[in-house]
Order: C-alpha cells, then structure tokens, then sequence
C-alpha cells in the first residue's frame, strides 16, 4: 500500500542543551584525510546536529545506513550506495551520485543537486529522493512506497516491478517505463519513449493534480504546470494468471 | 567486475603526465578487479620510438639482447628489445607488421600483447597497484592510454587472459562486463581462419571488431555490429593509435562514465577513477547511452 501522506517537515536537531554541550552541534569530516570507515561508524553513534563531509571523491557507501534526525551535507561526487538505507536523516549531496543512491531508504529525505546514476531509489520503502539533474536507468526499480521526484529525465526501464509510492520526472522517461509495474503512481512532464509491460497512461483527477503539487513543492520545484504530467501506473493485467496465457508457459 | 579507464589527452602540455595519470585512474581501479591488469600506452617514446615499429610480447623465456639480435637478423635493421616487467618490448625502424611478422615466425609460442606504430601492450597477474610500479607507468609519457583492472569470470588468470586485446595494428580493447554467446562467435571467426590466443571473450570481442576493421569498417560501424552480434553485459573502450571510442550495451548494467574537458577526455568504470584528473572539478561528466558510439579523435 503507498501512503498519501508528504513528511518532509525539517529534521528535528535537538535542542537538549545538555546533549549540546558534550557534542559539537556541527560535525566535519574530510574523506581525504579521514577513513570512510571511521565517518559512517561516527554517523552510526551517538550524533546530532548538522554533519558536512567534504572530498568524498566517488567514495562508495558514504554516509549510508544513518539512523538519526540529522543533517548531513556531501559536498562532491559520491560512489555507489550513497545514503542507502537512509532512516531520518536529511542527505544533501553537493554533486553527482553512483548506482543506487538512496536504495533501500526507510525514511527521511536524499537530495542529490548533480544528476544519479543507476537503479537511483531502487527498493527504497519511504521517504523522499530529490535528483536535481537525470537520473540514469532504472531509476525506482522495485520501488516499495519512497518518493522520488527527478529534475531531468530518468533512463530505461525506470519503475521497473515498482510496488508502491509515488516517482515524479520533470523531463523525460527512457524505454520500458514502469514495466511489471503493481501500484506505484508516476507522473511525467515530457516525453516517455516506450511504455514497459501493464503500464498505461491515467487521467490525471482531483486527487492527482494534489497529490502531484505536493510532492512538486517538496522536491522544491513548486512553479511548475500540472497541467503538463501525465499520470502512468499499472493496468493490473499482470496480477492473476490468465488460463488464456497458459500456452506461454 | 571489473574496472576499466582510458585517457586522451587533448593538450600536449599534458603528454608527459599521461602515465602518472593513467597509473592513478588504475589504481583507484583495484577494488574492482586485483587478479591481473593491462595497459596501453600511445606515444611513450621510451618503449616506443617515433616513427618505429613496435611489438609487446609475453610469455618469451630469452633475454632481450638475444630476441634483438634474432629479430634484428630476421629484419635487417638494429632490433631494440626490453623487459618491461614481464612484457618484451621490442621494436625497429620497420613497419610494425614486418617486425609481428619476424617474432611470430622465431618465437611461434609468445603471446603477442600488441603491435602497431607508438603503441606498448603491458600486461600481467598480480595487483594493478603492484603491476602499474613495476612497469614505471608513473613515468611514461604519450597521447592516450587505456587500462583494465580484471576480476576473472570467463577464463583462466593467466597474462593471456588480462586486458587489453590489442589484436589488430594499434588496437586495442578494454571489457567491463561478459559476453555469452562468445564460443559461438569465435566459433564462427575461426571458421573465417581468425586465429585466437585464449578461451577468454573479451578476445573475442577484440578478434571481431579488428575483422570488422580489417574489413573496411569505421570505429563507429564495427562497434554497432558488436551490438548486433554479441549478447552479454559489457562497457567497451576501443582505442585505435588517434581515437578512442565507447559502447554500452542495451541493458547497460555495466558502468561507465566519461568526462571531458578542453585538454582531455576519460572513460573510466567509476567516477572515483577520474577524481583526481586535473580539472575534473570543471569536466562535462556523464554516462555514455546504451548502444550509443561515442569516438574522440586528437
């Protein structure tokens, strides 16, 4: 089930004063000099405020598994995995991110201000992941209720078997969107160059045109034309067998 | 896995950096494949002497001032040989298919990295770290350089099955990825008499597009028959002796990203290869399309 629902209220830092005397509200690590190791293990522990990691260099896995209200600011191009099972946490990354940024993200919010590579989102379960710029193939692959919104345009077989939430493009869409798809809703401005299998084109009602300027506003692009998207999801033909289809198998 | 990278350089000021640059895009590399590695390197005057014909060789059990003399007797001309490592490097002023063919009939065992004008094929097992010190890559100069960082799949860890294939006359072909359907192609090109060194498919890959080449076909011509003929996963750098071109496949599962700037282009498996690249903080980078040929020419 997707939810209908747009949590991206800002973190909560904590205002525990106690808590602020014995941490430093403001955390800066340097991947040049400090092991990649050594900064996610910090962000495991007892960390709050505001954390900025510099020079990560196309590191892999920075800043991934966080399970904290905190926010964390990337400032260069990042590896695979780059805040991947996110939890709470507000990632801004000041670049471009490798294959499966933000995969398997509970909750939370993961901006990248550069473009993503692929499988971008790919089985994440909440939050929400902001590309600024494209996102390459299967962005939201088997997406299971995250939401996504791409400034630019999104690679083939983008929403491939997506499950729930909700994927947003600004630009374009590549061959095979939303093949298999179950229930994810997406809406695109531009163009989509195939459809996959069982993904059709929807009228866009009441509730979408809400639904799409929420998540607009959220991602921060609050100006746009509703007007403009389409709304694709599934045509559901693929949730039963068919006995007609026997001879397939 | 694997990891691939390939430089060209645009500005010539740049030249004698080339090695120290190819060697840290490699290195950076490791993670992703540390069985064996291979390099080509274009124009590094030291290996190969302008206006020479070269040939890198492996697998030879005799000193290099025996190979230069029995090469040098077979061509006619003064032969220079040296051990790069484990790579023979030797080359005369001679068209390089005369020097080929002078190594080929004295030493039918050795397994030929690569021939062609400027162009040194060094390849071996070990960590690419270890590999890329031992060859002093740090200090090689040239316009253009390709690389490749192995982890296994397909065939034996031996230097026959390291990267690059440099098959045809300054060629060369790096291979993130695997294709399937490779024994039935080499099936087929060996039944058009292409003769091959190993059971590895990258060689194949490398054997098909030198046909194509051989045959008449652009860079660009032959990669897209490369889409159309094999199946598989697979990034591919194709450098020839003033161009270097990029192909993914349809799935394009396989990485790859190519950055540009005014005094140089790169492809490597992963950004962090590219990361310390002068300028890199101003490159255009993206990831090349599937199916689509991207070719630099200097």
């Amino acid at each position: 089930m997707d939810t209908l629902t747009i949590d991206n209220s800002p973190a909560p830092f904590p205002t525990d004063t106690a808590k602020a005397e014995t941490m430093s509200p403001n955390h800066h690590f340097d991947l040049a000099a400090t092991p990649l190791r050594e900064v996610n293990s910090a962000l495991h522990g007892d960390i709050s405020g505001e954390i900025v990691i510099d020079n990560p260099a196309g590191a892999h896995a920075v800043a991934a598994g966080v399970n904290a209200p905190v926010k964390i600011t990337v400032n260069g191009h990042v590896g695979y995995y780059a805040a991947g099972m996110n939890q709470q946490a507000e990632v801004v990354i000041n670049g471009n991110a490798g294959t499966g940024v933000a995969e398997n993200m509970m909750s939370g919010t993961v901006i990248v201000k550069g473009n993503a590579s692929q499988s971008a989102g790919a089985t994440a379960h909440g939050g929400l992941l902001v590309v600024e710029g494209d996102a390459a193939a299967r962005c939201g692959i088997s997406m299971k209720g995250v939401d996504i919104v791409i400034g630019g345009n999104v690679g083939h077989n983008s929403a491939f078997m997506a499950q729930a939430g909700r994927l947003v493009i600004r630009g374009d869409a590549g061959h095979g969107l939303g093949d298999s798809i179950y229930e994810t809703r997406i809406y695109v401005r531009g163009d989509v160059a195939s459809l996959g299998a069982d993904c059709i084109a929807k009228p866009m009602r009441e509730e979408h045109l809400e639904e799409l300027a929420g998540l607009l506003k959220a991602a921060g692009f609050a100006d746009d034309d509703l007007s403009a998207y389409t709304r694709y999801g599934s045509a559901r033909e693929l949730y039963h067998f068919k006995v007609d289809n026997a001879s397939a198998y | 896995m694997c990891g691939i990278v390939g430089l060209h350089l645009r500005n010539p000021e740049l030249h004698p950096r080339l090695g120290a640059m190819l060697a840290e895009m490699l290195g950076e590399m490791q993670d992703r494949g540390a069985d064996s590695a291979g390099i080509a390197v274009y124009g590094n005057p030291e290996w190969a002497p302008p206006g020479h014909g070269c040939v890198s060789l492996l697998e030879l059990d005799v000193v290099p001032d025996e190979v230069a003399s029995t090469l040098g007797a077979a061509v006619g001309v003064p032969v220079a040989a040296q051990l790069v490592d484990t790579t023979l490097v030797v080359s005369a002023p001679v068209p390089a298919e005369e020097l080929l063919g002078a190594a080929r009939a004295a030493y039918p065992d050795a397994l030929i990295a690569g021939f062609g004008a400027d162009l040194t094929v060094l390849k071996g097992v070990g960590a690419p770290r270890d590999l890329t010190e031992s060859w002093g890559l740090a200090h090689a100069s040239g316009w253009q350089g390709v690389g490749h960082t192995r982890m296994a799949t397909e065939s034996a860890v031996t230097p026959s099955g390291a990267h690059p294939y440099a098959v045809g006359p300054e060629q060369c072909l790096v291979h993130n990825g695997s294709f399937s359907n490779h024994a039935t192609i080499r099936r087929e090109l060996r039944a058009e008499g292409v003769e091959f060194d190993s059971e590895n498919d990258t060689e194949v890959g490398a054997r098909f597009v030198a046909h194509q080449l051989a045959a008449g076909k652009d860079v660009e011509t032959a990669l897209k028959e490369v889409c159309a003929t094999f199946d598989g996963f697979y990034t591919l750098v194709v450098s020839n002796h003033d161009s270097f071109a990029v192909v993914r496949d349809a799935i394009a599962c396989k990485p790859a990203v190519i950055a540009e700037t005014d005094d140089w282009v790169a492809i490597a498996s992963e950004y962090r290869a590219l990361a310390k690249l002068p300028g890199v903080e101003n490159a255009r980078i993206w990831e090349p399309e599937p199916e689509v040929v991207y070719a630099w020419t200097r």
